[in-house]
């Protein structure tokens, strides 16, 4: 299996009142041409890990790491021109919520197109073949009609298969999805998260995927990394997590009711076990 | 305890702890800032200068002396003096009090009647809001100079005509902004909860639309300090505000500006006064923006 | 007596019609969830019953009295309701303090400092908490002090819009737990919305399927544990939830 992406002792930090305080304390991990999930309840520093690798943390945040390579390439050295090559072209990310990631003054085939051309120079009939092509990959049965829709004209689950199609369609080798289903209804996010593994398979691309949903990750990815309060308590594959060993894990794992729900009181994380204040 | 532990604790124990540290997180933000700063420093001075201007003032702002006609600016006379031989300098310092007064009034008249009647717009909507907008747009649509001197000729020139016409033509900008935030507001859930509560209209809007609008109230209040006082400038230069010899500085200038290619500080002196003061008031709600504003509260 | 008796309901947004016919019954005392998916209407029926959506045309009564379309003070007392973002329900000047006290101060009811700690108690709120501003707060410590000012009037039904949703995994369990609780200890019934079935499992007795405006299927929490749901749309939510 080949790297895709190294991270070791990765930092990211931001000035309060009493001084810097890190929101992601030394993370490290390596990431082949393989699903990876991220798990961990808010201010974990999940979201944090996932833009810090696309050099998205601004200013005055401070990401420092002993080692951040992507295929080899020292992501901390890049200068803000040559991360934008990187960019969508290697590195796409997915977001939380389509309606504030679509332009609401193009409309969605100028937007695919324009997320194409920045980075591939390709004749205009080409162009629009590819866009069509990539509708017809996320599942929108006439591409033709929806290529010409404005944001606001699409529904929330469409809008996210449309993200999905800009991401993608510059073939990137890399993706991270930051949540990308849960501004969505259960069904639709089957539907959508179908989509993103069916594409991340055929291409052979890396998978991060950074969601609270213990249940999803290990449904969608192949190894799992539970976060909390910036470190990695657990790392463990999908199919294992019902054997985590960590008490934060398995204490996520029991607050969630279950459909056959029976107990009378759910188990409450004891929060000052870990949480680092 | 000392105080600044007790104002700045985490879990206050009275509401009147909470808020004093509330208040005392937004003074301490503001003199961080040094434009803030610079710009409360000026208001301060302006202030105890209209508070202490018969001390300060080296000679009657309104006594003449013929004998010393334009005299250039010297050590007796630090500004120079003008046609009928004024101490330009005591003059300023007492038309401070004018302009106190002029900007004061105003925003006592204009930001409360502008704060209310869009906030009552904006909650009602239907026919309230078209109504009560109407009228704030004919206001708006026309120029506000041009309206003062309207009203001013209707009314008869004088400095309390003055400060009703600028008021009058001041507050259907404040309406259109309480109308907008209250816009956003209104369907908030808090809002709601405190309907379900049974809490009728006044209540709402009074205690918890109002006090959400209120600091961009201020700093726009702030901001257009700046223009009242030019406005009042303008009335008294073209002879409709502050009658002579009242030592206003509008018309002071208009005054001057017979006289400004030969002797320029009869012009300039009351001139510089009113840009230093606008500036103030704009420094202070430049930073009270970035102090106030909602969406920063809470970051830290 | 029902608590709540909904009959030939329609609602309207402007020109829309959003629910279509709806019919309800829940007893006193029962915990009842309406689940769908976005736009199904739950929602809707649920701020039609606070007062919230005045344009509906069929009967909705409470505790046996008709409803107006609008919200009364009588009803207040009776009905309250918890909404589901914990970050937009709460006034962001107001201290907790004062946020718990208005509904009082409205009712002209006194000895508020008690009633206030009282209920701080009940939810298991520090006393520490009462006089801080909410952004001083989490967001499970929030959705406490929302339905701690939904309790400060002792209404008997609790309108539930997904309170849970917008909170983490291991917060939900806290306000799961205290929701239950609070029940049990002050006999009230409620009406919940929401589209995480495993939340009706651990909450509810009783639930309603709802899809484009109108009820599919109304089934027992027993139904759903055992995952014997009728109708092929609530098997298809199941299955989504069972795999999601």
């Amino acid at each position: 299996m080949t790297t895709l992406l190294e991270v070791e002792n990765l930092r990211v930090s931001f000035p309060t009142n009493r001084g810097r305080v890190e929101v992601v304390k030394g993370l490290s991990f390596t990431l082949g041409r393989e699903r990876l999930g991220i798990v961990g309840e808010s201010g974990s520093g999940k979201s944090m890990t996932g833009r810090s690798i696309l050099k998205l943390i601004r200013k005055p945040g401070e990401v420092t790491a002993d080692k951040l390579r992507f295929d080899g390439i020292d992501i901390l050295d890049q200068s803000e021109k040559q991360m934008r090559a990187i960019r969508g072209a290697r590195i796409s990310m997915v977001m939380q919520d389509p309606k504030f990631s679509l332009n609401p003054v193009m409309t969605v085939g100028e937007q695919i197109a324009e997320a194409l051309v920045t980075h591939q120079k390709l004749p205009r009939s080409a162009v629009q073949a590819r866009i069509q092509e990539m509708l017809h990959a996320v599942r929108i049965n006439d591409p033709e009609r929806v290529a010409r829709l404005y944001p606001h004209e699409v529904s929330g689950g469409m809008g996210q298969r449309i993200m999905i199609a800009m991401m993608l369609i510059p073939e990137p080798e890399l993706l991270i999805a930051d949540e990308p289903t849960s501004a969505l209804d259960v069904s639709v996010q089957a539907q959508v998260l179908d989509i993103i593994d069916t594409l991340v398979r055929d291409k052979g691309m890396g998978l991060i995927l950074i969601s609270h949903d213990l249940a999803l990750v290990s449904r969608y990815c192949d190894r799992i990394l539970v976060m909390n309060a910036g470190r990695v308590v657990e790392e463990c594959a999908a199919g294992q997590l019902e054997n985590a060993q960590h008490p934060y894990t398995r204490g996520l794992l029991a607050a969630m009711p279950t459909i056959d729900e029976s107990r009378d009181e759910l188990p409450v994380l004891d929060r000052t076990q870990w949480a680092g204040t | 305890m000392s105080t600044r532990d007790w104002l700045l604790a985490d879990s206050p124990t009275s509401r009147m702890q909470a808020n004093a540290g509330r208040a005392y997180r937004v003074f301490t933000a503001l003199l961080r800032n040094p434009l803030a700063v610079l710009g409360g420093l000026i208001i301060l001075v302006l202030v105890l200068t209209a508070i202490f201007a018969p001390w300060i003032a080296p000679y009657s702002p309104t006594g003449q002396n013929l004998s010393a006609r334009l005299l250039p600016p010297s050590s007796q006379y630090w500004m120079g003096t003008d046609e009928l031989g004024r101490d330009i300098f005591s003059r300023v310092i007492w038309g401070s009090q004018i302009t106190l007064t002029i900007v004061g009034l105003v925003a006592l008249i204009s930001a409360p009647l502008g704060l209310l009647v869009g906030a009552i717009a904006g909650f009602f909507g239907g026919w309230v809001d078209r109504i009560l907008m109407g009228i704030t747009d004919i206001f708006l649509s026309l120029p506000k100079l041009i309206l003062a001197l309207a009203f001013v000729a209707a009314l008869g020139p004088g400095i309390n005509n003055a400060i009703i016409a600028i008021a009058i033509t001041s507050w259907p900008a404040y309406a259109r902004i309480a109308r907008a935030e209250t816009l956003t507001i209104r369907n908030a859930e808090y809002i709601q909860a405190v309907q379900l509560a049974g809490g009728g209209p006044i209540r709402v809007i009074i205690q918890h639309i109002l006090p959400l609008c209120t600091s961009s109230m201020i700093i726009r209040v702030t901001l257009d300090m700046a223009g009242v006082i030019l406005t009042a400038a303008g009335l008294g230069f073209i002879g409709l505000g502050a009658q002579p010899p009242l030592p206003e500085w509008g018309a002071m200038i208009s005054r001057g500006r017979t006289f400004i290619l030969d002797q320029w500080w009869v012009a300039t002196m009351p001139g510089f006064a009113i840009i230093i003061v606008s500036l103030g008031f704009c420094f202070l709600g430049d930073s009270l923006r970035d102090v106030l504003d909602p969406k920063s509260e809470g970051k830290n | 007596m029902n608590a709540i008796d909904i009959q030939n309901l329609d609602i309207s947004y402007g020109d829309t019609k959003v629910v279509h016919g709806v019919n309800l019954a829940i007893p006193e005392g029962e915990s009842f969830a309406l689940v769908g998916e976005s736009g199904s209407g739950k929602s809707t029926i649920l701020r039609a019953i606070a007062g919230l959506a005045p344009d509906w045309t069929g009967s909705i009564s409470v505790l046996g009295q008709a409803r107006s379309h609008h919200i009364d003070r009588q009803v207040s007392s009776q009905v309250q309701m918890v909404f589901q973002d914990p970050y937009g329900s709460l006034h962001p000047r107001k201290t907790i303090d004062a946020a718990l006290s208005e509904p009082l101060a409205i009712h002209g009811i006194g000895n508020r400092g008690e009633r206030v700690e009282a209920v701080l108690r009940d939810v298991g709120l520090d006393q520490r908490f009462r006089f801080r501003f909410p952004h001083q707060l989490s967001g499970g410590q929030r959705q406490r002090v929302a339905i701690a000012r939904a309790l400060m009037l002792q209404p008997k039904i609790m309108l539930l819009d997904e309170p849970t949703s917008a909170l983490d995994v291991s917060v939900q369990a806290e306000i799961l737990n205290l929701l239950k609780r609070l029940r049990r200890e002050q006999g009230l019934t409620y009406l919940l919305v929401t589209h995480n079935l495993p939340v009706v499992s651990f909450l509810c007795d009783r639930l309603a399927v709802m899809r484009q405006g109108r009820i599919v299927e109304i089934a027992d929490a027993a139904q759903l544990k055992a995952g014997k749901l009728n109708e092929p749309y609530s098997q298809e939510l199941l299955a989504a939830t069972a795999s999601g």
